[in-house]
């Protein structure tokens, strides 16, 4: 069972508005403006203690940014008979909130040119940030989609999707201007995967079922008479915010 | 206008492991020390404190402890044919940040070093001929011995309360512990830890299979410990955040749990954070140094002038203040002379994870960084190399340092990485996996080494520093036969599949992929001005009153973790300082 929440925009919002956080409805308190000074600015999301909810509006992407991206999520983990879903448990407010922190702008990567091409041994030699990343990496998707489809990436079948991302993954499906498959597994697939399993805190993991789903205790981080057994560990996560599930 | 300090007696550059330790040493002699450090403090308590340290987010995916590399980081290139590009976002290796240094982050594997790694060119040519050891291959003798250093291993491990079982104390053989191990003048301070399932396992195999399996020296604490500076640290609770992390548990041995509440009681020592020592400044003659400049937490540039000056900071940073500094010639890969970015090394290591069916329960989120089980088999000259013709060689083991899902979740090859099939890989696996390593030496070479790069700069306008390194022959032979040991022990282990990363010929250095932090060599320490940039006591050939600590003086890879080396050789040279460099100052080798 999967969502197909983008078909059209209409049907995107009345079809997801249980489960997505829609564009639709005006910014409360819970805002991405607000920031808790206190966090540590390299790694915070605004408002670490927020948790996910409906209403929220993203901060960071457009409406079609913010299509495309439930959308994507939506594939990579889909909602199914094994667990819960990336839109679900919140894993598209979780990115627009990374991006919105000093990682959105690269704070803590070596950004300075010049920016040379050289063998995949050598890691991250492009001067996009992630903000830019996401910019340019939904832009691109949904341009080679409208080409091939003459619809968004949101809007194509669950099929479509699909087939898609796996010809991204594979080097198939390319850009001339932009690394499509780079975007994918560096930002897009890994950003999906931190908000899927990363503390609700951050704005994913909704009620910790991503971790209830492997069995992860979270922090619970206190495993003295646990630590020589070969056996099943009892007890169920928490969070950093003490909560129980 | 740059402001000049009052001159102290010692001032120590960075304020990790190493610094503490010359901290401690030099102001119990009755000194006045000044460490700088460029970090900021940090402690136990307000920074490591539970639940707030347990955040993946934070300190996995965005690197937290780890260095700023947008202020400085290296180049990187596996040979002088190509450019260099820089080194953006983590991978390989992981400098730490602040006070503590890479000493909080570490996972806390306190290995010593087999006798033969000192002098290799010795060994393996009375042992196997001159031809074992390549033309290109640039090792040499340290300068020092294993029993010269075996009290100052001693001593570290008392400071640090570390968790094994002895195997030769004082020759009287226990059966206890590492049946390779050279002579140890003690037990250690403290019995091994619990065992983890991985290391159970991993540790019945491999006796099966006729090797000598062994409870890691772990800098973890298997039961509440007082050191010898007084401080007291508490037993682990594999809380599974550890490599990576600060300690929630006063349970790692770090400066702030073993060294600093010491230091904070002393009038004689200060510490001043926030301060970023750019050059080592020398008077008109160039052989003495009269102190240093730094870069204060305003922005200011700071002369501090000392007596001495402890080059203390990371492997990194201690060779490109040398080389900034013009202290030891630099190294001409070329003509294979100078000194200072010569013979720089690193480890070849291969990973393997293990699938278990679904009644074993590995729970790799429990953990701790420096618990489990090893063999030292294939490790330095333990085997007989003649038939492999090669030098070095590594320790293998199954350890379990507390895992979490945003670190990644190892599934087995060929698995989706995303869709359905990828999340129900990640329900039937998460629980069930181990991971086996086969941690190699790496050795020095003629063309690997490091310099200031040409084009990229740091934060403050510094060249950046060039690394030239890349996977040799020998090396790659040498992983293909020790990591090839991974397979046979996995299957021993009764994975029910297995994949991983196994180094051998054709394989280049992946700067992406984690491997460790365990980069040594380029001030190397020997007996020849001409080949080392330091003498046997850590002191600079060129420029007598400067001190050189760190993997940096390594003359080559090892097989173990280098911290227990480290720290051990930093206790060498506090001791030489204190017993014949104060009393009669000057080059302590003519």
């Amino acid at each position: 069972m999967s969502h197909e929440p983008c078909n059209t925009r209409r049907g995107f919002l009345a079809g997801s508005l249980a489960l997505l956080p829609s564009v639709a409805l005006a910014a409360d308190e819970d805002g991405a403006q607000g920031r808790n000074q206190d966090e540590d600015l390299l790694a915070s999301a605004p408002e670490p203690g927020r948790f996910t909810k409906p209403g929220y509006r993203p901060g960071f992407f457009t409406p079609a940014e913010w299509e495309f991206v439930c959308a994507a999520c939506d594939r990579l983990i889909p909602r199914d008979d094994v667990g819960p879903g990336a839109l679900e448990l919140g894993v598209p407010e979780y990115i627009d909130r990374q991006l919105q922190t000093p990682y959105g702008e690269a704070a803590n990567w070596y950004m300075d040119g010049p920016f040379i091409k050289a063998s995949a041994d050598f890691g991250y030699q492009s001067s996009l940030t992630p903000r830019e990343q996401y910019r340019r990496g939904a832009a691109a998707i949904d341009a080679q989609c409208r080409r091939m489809t003459r619809r968004s990436f949101a809007h194509m079948s669950v099929t479509d999707r699909d087939t898609v991302l796996k010809r991204i993954e594979d080097g198939e499906l390319t850009d001339p201007h932009f690394d499509l498959k780079a975007f994918f597994t560096s930002f897009l697939i890994k950003n999906t995967n931190e908000g899927y399993f990363g503390d609700p805190k951050y704005g994913g993991n909704r009620d910790m079922l991503a971790w209830k789903m492997i069995r992860y205790p979270g922090v619970r981080a206190d495993y003295f008479e646990f630590a020589s057994r070969i056996g099943p560990y009892p007890y169920g996560p928490v969070d950093i915010k003490g909560r129980k599930a | 206008m740059i402001t000049r300090n009052k001159p102290v007696d010692v001032v120590i550059v960075g304020f990790g492991w190493t610094g503490a330790i010359m901290a401690a040493e030099l102001a119990q002699a009755g000194l006045n020390v000044l460490a700088l450090e460029r970090g900021a403090p940090q402690d136990t308590v307000p920074n490591w404190a539970y639940p707030k340290v347990n955040d993946e987010i934070k300190n996995s995916a965005r690197n937290g402890m780890l260095q700023n590399l947008h202020k400085t980081t290296v180049t990187l290139r596996h040979d002088r044919t190509q450019h260099a590009v820089p080194y953006r976002r983590y991978g390989s290796f992981k400098p730490g940040e602040g006070v503590g240094g890479a000493g909080v982050h570490w996972s806390g594997v306190h290995s010593r070093v087999m006798p033969e790694e000192l002098n290799i060119p010795a060994h393996y040519k009375a042992k196997y001929g001159r031809g074992i050891i390549p033309n290109d291959m640039t090792v040499q003798d340290w300068g020092v011995t294993y029993d010269d250093l075996e009290p100052h291993f001693d001593m570290f491990e008392r400071v640090c309360g570390t968790s094994s079982a002895a195997n030769n104390v004082q020759g009287q053989i226990t059966g206890r512990g590492n049946y390779f191990e050279p002579r140890r003048s003690g037990e250690f301070p403290l019995p091994p830890q619990r065992d983890h399932p991985t290391g159970q396992i991993f540790a019945k195999a491999t006796r099966e299979l006729g090797f000598h399996p062994y409870a890691l020296p772990s800098a973890n604490m298997s039961a509440p410990y007082k050191n010898v500076y007084g401080c007291n640290l508490a037993p682990c609770n594999y809380c599974g955040f550890c490599s990576d992390y600060g300690c929630l548990n006063y349970s790692k041995s770090t400066p702030q749990t073993c060294i600093i509440p010491m230091l904070d009681r002393m009038p004689n020592f200060e510490l001043r954070p926030h301060s970023h020592v750019v050059r080592v400044n020398k008077a008109p003659d160039g052989k003495t140094a009269t102190g240093v400049t730094y870069i204060d937490a305003q922005g200011n540039e700071v002369e501090q002038p000392a007596a001495m000056v402890v080059l203390a900071a990371f492997h990194l940073h201690n060779v490109r203040l040398m080389l900034t500094s013009g202290i030891g010639k630099p190294y001409d890969p070329i003509t294979g002379t100078g000194v200072v970015g010569r013979n720089f090394a690193y480890q070849v290591l291969s990973s393997v994870n293990l699938f278990f069916d679904k009644s074993v329960f590995i729970n790799q989120f429990i953990g701790a960084g420096g618990c489990g089980q090893a063999i030292d088999d294939f490790n330095a000259d333990n085997f007989d190399h003649g038939p492999h013709n090669f030098v070095g060689g590594g320790v293998i083991w199954g350890r379990q340092t507390g895992n979490g899902p945003v670190r990644g979740i190892p599934l087995p090859k060929g698995t989706p990485k995303w869709g359905t099939a990828w999340k129900q890989a990640c329900v039937d696996n998460f629980l069930h996996t181990g991971r086996i390593e086969a941690q190699c030496s790496n050795m020095p070479y003629k063309q690997c080494f490091m310099d200031l790069d040409p084009t990229y700069k740091d934060a403050y306008g510094v060249p950046l520093l060039r690394m030239t390194l890349n996977w040799q022959d020998n090396d790659l032979r040498m992983s293909r036969h020790v990591a090839g040991q991974l397979d046979t022990i996995g299957r021993a282990m009764g994975a029910k599949s297995q994949s991983g990363r196994l180094i051998g010929p054709g394989d280049s250095w992946d700067t992406t992929e984690y491997q460790s932090t365990h980069i040594n060599g380029g001030t190397s320490m020997g007996t020849d001005p001409a080949t080392s940039a330091v003498n046997r006591y850590l002191q600079s050939w060129d420029v007598s009153n400067v001190f050189v600590l760190g993997a940096n003086v390594f003359a080559n890879g090892i097989g173990y973790n280098p911290t227990g080396l480290v720290g051990a050789l930093a206790y060498w040279c506090a001791t030489n300082i204190r017993s014949q460099y104060l009393k009669n100052p000057g080059a302590m080798v003519s």
